[in-house]
């Protein structure tokens, strides 16, 4: 094991299959005899199907068959929750009443022999409506705010209000961070194909074995009748956690038909029933001493949800562990309105709730009139506060000393407005990013091959990150190979089980079952080498052997000793071992973990028309053991552009009249675009974890969207003087007092 | 609860991307065949609807029969099987489906097949050569210019045209040329350096 593959700048192992157009996603997998479904999606927010023109658009060309719930069937639905499913609530039943519960809800699926036969008819089907007005917009006062069901939803300590009251120096604002959508270049995509009561579903996802579990709940049949297959998922960034409704109704059609049946959601309907991050509404109240001491933190947030399921996110959590603060009080609510439930995405929660803590911090900042970076070393608290227990590890100051250094903060003039280039204004602003550092229950499989070269598999995904090439270099390393030795299977519920793709756990849980799994492995060859009569080690005790670079010698020997297509060419069979891995329960007990990490961003803004660009973006990051610089400086660099998203363009905007997205175009819901995107730098500083995991990883794929919109807006602040706590920030909002 | 009615509503206000192009740029190529309403039951006896077309599709020539409605990109995708080319949004918008026609980059959502007999189209699946990835496709590689790869087909093949129109002459011009594909994972300036640095060696 000192092979130290990991750490290295490999590039992508699938890099080649993907230049060539080989990899294959899920609307890829084209089968025999395939039939296409359309769906038609509701045009009214709320309300009750009444009737349905249906005969006419089954006479037209290609169409073989029209389902809506008067003739699907009635499926068992049988209870399933995932861990990615909201705990409170229960899922939409599609396609078994005539309920309507928000706008572009699926009420019909029109099978064809092509997708313009399939677009045709679904286009022409009329549907009536019984129609109501659907509550949707969450500053509504008809809104009912609840608790959730999930409990956890107000901490405190000490007494923060009036701690605020009292306060030398006070922050008391509200923050309004509108609607978004994944909106990932792939769109939601299955192709389901029945083989008697068996089902094979191509289908997009990013958490296969509860998909595979959803889709045998909904429809009552043994788990193992469904196989879900993902190699390849272009973008998700949380949309393809969950498995929705479209994934049934392609099921449904394909065992209506008889047929293969491809279902490719169109862009607009990714608007409707995938989820979105839920708009949030949100009070951050701050106080301080004149010297920079916060004495009181409250935080206030209600999040979006819909009205038959409690989606939660971490909307408050960050701010109870972020700063040290001895009165601090959090509160979370739920609107319920009449939409589809939100889902995760990017960063979910923390992205959201540390905008509004950020931005006040750094207005907290001005009117102490201390350096932004500076008011946070003067809260940086010694233990997780809120838990009572120290961090495993925590490099907050640490990475504001390295982006700082290298951003040029130094160059930064206090006073808003003080910086200019030309006529532009230019501002620089900084915030916090965190993210916590789960680890899930995941298993993995070892195959060591008799030619010395190994397979390795995980029901796991890989929607950009790498995994396919990070998880290589897990095993590699593990193992004493190079990667070149080392193939990693993903994709399919044929491999071990893993936990969702998401949520910055990959790493941290399939790594560390990969491991175990290569430590099995090769334990398992040690034994057959020494009951090999023919071996150097025979009869030698386990003891005194080791693995170096691949070979087993006893300790203190300096030859290269057996590699493993030594050992396997006696026994002529290959090894296999499956591994799992989970958190310690003791270290989890013991450790607070959370990811670090501080974002700086410079804007200018035209101070005539308000046109704001990023020009620099660096992020610096306490994560742990950085397995792939290069992958990881990708990830990186990737969420920072889309939190200059999340700063400045994303935002579904929907008709209160009936809930209709009204941008639910690739054009008008606006993403940062190769233009947008400014000089980016993503720093690691060293951070060894000796708790978190045996990989030593923190995670990755969240923090680096969070704290780039709050970094922005702080620069906006600092070039402007204009403070905005509405996301998007827009023109209008720098040009109005 | 004010809105209380009862009334068809026809699922599709917004008009469809054919009877897009049949209204527009492809009413006169069209002008012959039979609109069909939306509410249509039946398209008429005895006309066809279904017309042939020739091109060459990465070499390789093709007489098909399509749907006079079919995009290119359908017929690469479904007829063909060739899905190198993605479908990100059918809207124009993304560029996840460019290819070349007859050398120059187009959007294939928003192309019809029957418009374009006789083309010359160049797909991802046409760039390898002899085992030998395109030099841009290896700078793809080597400069992480991609995450997910969906949008790299697109990206690869909008690269090809950007460097054959003399738009690659720097990483500013790069961006402002490369600006019609998407790629939502944020691998821009990847994709900058690539497209730089097969610009540099062509």
């Amino acid at each position: 094991m000192s092979m130290n593959v990991i750490g290295k700048p490999l590039t992508r192992v699938d890099g080649r299959t993907k230049v060539t157009g080989k990899a294959r996603y899920p609307a890829d997998f084209n089968q025999p005899g395939q039939l296409y479904a359309a769906l038609v999606s509701a045009t009214v927010g709320l309300g009750r199907v009444t009737g349905i023109e249906g005969v006419e658009v089954e006479r037209m060309p290609g169409v073989v068959a029209l389902i809506t719930h008067r003739n699907a069937p009635k499926l068992p639905y049988l209870p399933h929750k995932g861990i990615i499913d909201p705990a409170v609530g229960e899922r939409l039943h599609v396609l078994q009443d005539d309920s309507v519960r928000f706008y572009g809800q699926p009420v019909a699926i029109v099978v064809a022999d092509t997708i313009d036969h399939a677009e045709r008819a679904a286009a022409a089907l009329r549907i009536a409506y019984d129609a109501h007005r659907p509550i949707v917009d969450h500053a509504d006062e008809e809104v009912a705010r609840i608790v959730p069901g999930t409990g956890k939803a107000d901490r405190s300590r000490g007494d923060a209000d009036a701690a605020v009251a009292e306060a030398a120096i006070k922050v008391d604002e509200n923050y309004d961070i509108a609607r978004e959508n994944h909106n990932p270049m792939e769109p939601h995509a299955t192709v389901a194909a029945w083989n008697g009561d068996r089902l094979t579903l191509w289908s997009k996802s990013q958490f296969l074995v509860n998909e595979q579990a959803e889709i045998a709940a909904v429809f009552g049949l043994p788990i193992e009748n469904v196989e879900v297959i993902c190699p390849f998922i272009g973008g998700a960034f949380g949309t393809s956690l969950r498995t929705w409704p479209h994934v049934t109704l392609a099921a449904i059609a394909a065992r209506q038909v008889q047929r293969p049946v491809k279902l490719v959601l169109t862009r607009k309907q990714m608007f409707f029933t995938t989820g979105h991050r839920p708009r949030s509404l949100q009070r951050v109240a701050l106080g301080a001493t004149p010297d920079g001491k916060l004495t009181g933190v409250i935080h206030e947030g209600t999040g979006e949800t819909s009205r038959y399921e409690q989606f939660t996110e971490a909307l408050t959590a960050v701010t109870e562990y972020l700063y040290s603060c001895p009165n601090l009080r959090t509160q979370y609510r739920l609107a319920q309105l009449d939409t589809a439930t939100p889902n995760h995405m990017r960063g979910p929660g923390e992205a959201s709730g540390i905008f509004a803590l950020e931005s006040a911090m750094d207005e907290l900042s001005y009117k102490l009139g201390i350096d932004p970076i500076e008011l946070r070393r003067r809260n940086e608290p010694q233990i997780d506060e809120a838990e009572n227990k120290p961090f495993s590890s925590r490099s907050l100051i640490q990475c504001y000393e390295l982006g700082a250094e290298r951003f040029g903060w130094a160059r930064r003039t206090p006073e808003p407005r003080s910086m200019r280039d030309g006529r532009l204004l230019i501002g620089m602003g900084t915030a916090t990013a965190t993210y916590p550092a789960f680890h899930a229950p995941s298993s993995a499989r070892v195959r060591l091959l008799a030619d010395g070269t190994a397979e390795v598999e995980a029901a796991a995904s890989d929607m950009g990150p790498g995994t396919y090439t990070s998880m290589t270099q897990v095993a590699a390393e593990f193992l004493g190979l190079q990667p070149e030795q080392v193939r990693f299977g993903l994709g399919t519920t044929d491999y071990p089980p893993t936990p969702s793709h998401g949520g910055s756990w990959t790493m941290a849980s399939v790594g560390s079952a990969i491991r175990a799994a290569c430590l099995e492995v090769q334990s398992q060859a040690t034994r057959q080498a020494i009951a090999d009569a023919g071996s150097p080690v025979f009869e030698a005790s386990m003891e005194v052997l080791e693995w170096v670079d691949g070979g087993l010698r006893r300790r203190g020997d300096a030859s290269p000793g057996l590699s493993y297509q030594d050992i396997l060419a006696k026994a002529g069979n290959p090894i296999e071992a499956d591994g799992s891995a989970q958190r310690d329960p003791e270290i989890a007990e013991k450790y607070s973990m959370h990811s670090f990490g501080a974002v700086f961003a410079e804007v200018s803004v035209d101070p005539d028309v308000g046109t704001i660009r990023v020009r620099r973006l660096a992020g610096a990051y306490g994560i742990g053991r950085v397995v792939n610089p290069l992958l990881a400086s990708s990830q990186c660099t990737g969420g920072m552009i889309g939190g200059i998203g999340m700063a400045l363009m994303e935002r579904t905007v929907l008709d209160v009249r009936d809930g209709r997205p009204v941008n639910a175009h690739m054009a008008d819901y606006l993403v940062p675009v190769n233009l947008d995107t400014p000089k980016l730098e993503a720093l690691f500083v060293d951070e060894v974890d000796p708790h978190v995991n045996p990989v030593g990883v923190k995670g990755l794929g969240e923090i680096a969207l969070v704290g780039t919109a709050p970094a922005i807006a702080n620069a906006v602040f600092h070039a402007t003087g204009k403070r905005v706590r509405t996301l998007p920030i827009k023109i209008e909002d720098v040009l109005t007092a | 609860m004010a809105e209380n009615s009862s009334e068809m509503h026809s699922p599709g206000p917004i008009i469809s991307r054919r009877e897009a192009l049949q209204a527009t740029a492809g009413a006169v190529a069209l002008a012959a065949l039979p609109l069909q309403s939306a509410a249509a039951t039946s398209s008429p006896a005895g006309v066809s609807s279904v017309m042939a077309v020739s091109m060459t599709v990465n070499g390789r020539a093709h007489t098909l029969t399509v749907d006079p409605r079919q995009s290119i990109l359908d017929v690469l995708r479904e007829t063909l099987d060739l899905p190198g080319t993605k479908k990100g949004c059918n809207q124009g918008a993304c560029g996840a489906c460019t290819i070349l026609v007859d050398g120059k980059r187009i959007v294939s959502c928003l192309t019809l097949a029957s418009m374009h007999d006789g083309a010359e189209i160049q797909t991802i699946e046409g760039l390898e050569k002899d085992g030998e990835l395109h030099p841009l496709q290896a700078a793809f590689v080597e400069h992480e210019g991609l995450q997910c790869g969906f949008c790299t087909s697109g990206q690869i093949m909008s690269g090809l045209g950007c460097i054959a129109e003399g738009h690659a002459r720097s990483p500013d011009e790069i961006q402002f040329w490369m600006s019609g594909n998407i790629c939502r994972c944020g691998a821009y300036p990847g994709i900058v350096a690539a497209v730089a640095d097969a610009a540099e060696r062509s």
